[in-house]
């Protein structure tokens, strides 16, 4: 259950952001997770909930982006969009490829309001 | 991730030398509970205004970050250091006495050890006479870079070490955190089914060195390992591979070979 982490960094990094904006409220909070980013959503929702309570972030709009998992073959150089981090090469089914992308884990914007 | 009160044990993480805390007196003691204050809302003269902020900021920069400072210092230090990772019961301890006992005489070696609970596995590399620090994590499912700085300062590593970070049993939690390691080894046992590694993927992923532990026990189970490391190279090909048994010792020598050569 390392989402309650995840949720709890999130929480700190956006109070120090919050504080350097001398803001009053985050209104709403995008993140990207990637799809092999190694977060269980259901797990991520689960501790979101119970990691915002009380903080900056309990009233927060919460919108979530699933940047699709990449993966490059490193025979024919095919760029191709993976399930999951051991799909071979669609192309030609070179086995060993590398993820490229869909491990994201960031925060990407926030929208605060001040009085 | 701590509170920020000074006290580290927000999640009843402890960190300490075998011996050094009263576990029964510790067990006793009433729960660190704390309110997190929140600053009041200022009152400004100014109508309320909407600002978009573009963080772009990785998740875990604040771990990303102390594990950078802690791989400053290993590298200040000209330490080795390595992360150990794998399911409860595949070895880790077994292997790591192993290497302990076979080359103390030749490697200064530090141990830091990460269970939720328990001080067995400190006890257990305290008895072969190397350094140790365990980190108790309470209800944390693996070791971060904060736990594994403030273990450091306790254990206060000598220069040319290796230093040794065995985790906490779990194939899932802790692929995600850099504890400022230079490798970071995953070790799996022939007990477990050769298909560990495309169930648990973003552990190999985040791997440099697949230890395959137990192979003595290699006539009496269902394991293919060309099947296994088949598997844990579609996940990653730059994966090296150690087929081992830290029982019998069959296998050692490469992975010892290697150690010794990482450090030069």
């Amino acid at each position: 259950m390392h989402e309650l982490s995840i949720v709890m960094s999130i929480v700190d990094t956006v109070e120090k952001e919050r504080e350097k904006q001398q803001a009053d409220i985050v209104e709403s909070i995008e993140l990207d997770i990637g799809m092999i980013s190694g977060v269980e959503m259901d797990a991520f929702y689960f501790a979101w909930d119970a990691g915002v309570s009380k903080t900056i972030l309990e009233k927060t709009k919460l919108k979530i982006n699933r940047p699709p998992a990449k993966a490059k073959c490193g025979d024919c150089g095919k760029t191709f969009v993976a399930v999951s981090s051991f799909d071979a090469c669609p192309e030609c089914g070179n086995p060993f490829c590398d993820v490229i992308s869909g491990k994201e884990l960031r925060i990407k914007r926030i929208i605060v309001i001040k009085n | 991730m701590t509170c920020g009160c000074g006290n580290s044990t927000e999640t009843d993480i402890l960190i300490a030398k075998p011996g050094e805390v009263n576990l029964e007196k510790l067990s006793l003691m009433p729960g660190h509970e704390h309110e997190h204050e929140h600053p009041h809302h200022h009152h400004h003269d100014h109508p309320h205004t909407k600002t978009v902020i573009e963080m772009e900021q990785d998740i875990l920069q604040s771990n990303n970050l102390t594990a950078e400072r802690n791989r400053g210092f290993f590298e200040a230090k000209d330490i080795l250091a390595l992360n150990i990772v794998s399911s409860p019961g595949s070895g880790k301890t077994s292997f790591l006495e192993k290497t302990l006992h076979d080359l103390k005489d030749e490697i200064p070696f530090f141990v830091i050890e990460g269970d939720q609970q328990t001080f067995n596995d400190a006890r257990r590399i305290e008895s072969i006479g190397t350094p140790v620090i365990q980190i108790n994590t309470g209800q944390g499912c693996h070791l971060d870079s904060d736990m594994v700085h403030r273990a450091l300062r306790k254990l206060n590593p000598e220069e040319n070490s290796v230093v040794m970070i065995e985790n906490v049993g779990n194939l899932v939690c802790p692929a995600l955190f850099d504890l400022g390691e230079n490798s970071r080894i995953v070790l799996i046992s022939v007990t477990e089914g050769d298909d560990k590694p495309i169930k648990y993927p973003d552990m190999f992923q985040s791997a440099d060195i697949c230890v395959i532990n137990k192979i003595d026990l290699l006539p009496y189970v269902n394991f293919d390992m060309e099947k296994a490391k088949e598997y844990a190279k579609r996940v990653n090909h730059h994966l090296k591979f150690f087929e081992i048994s830290a029982t019998t010792g069959e296998g050692m020598d490469a992975w010892y070979n290697w150690l010794k050569k990482e450090r030069t």
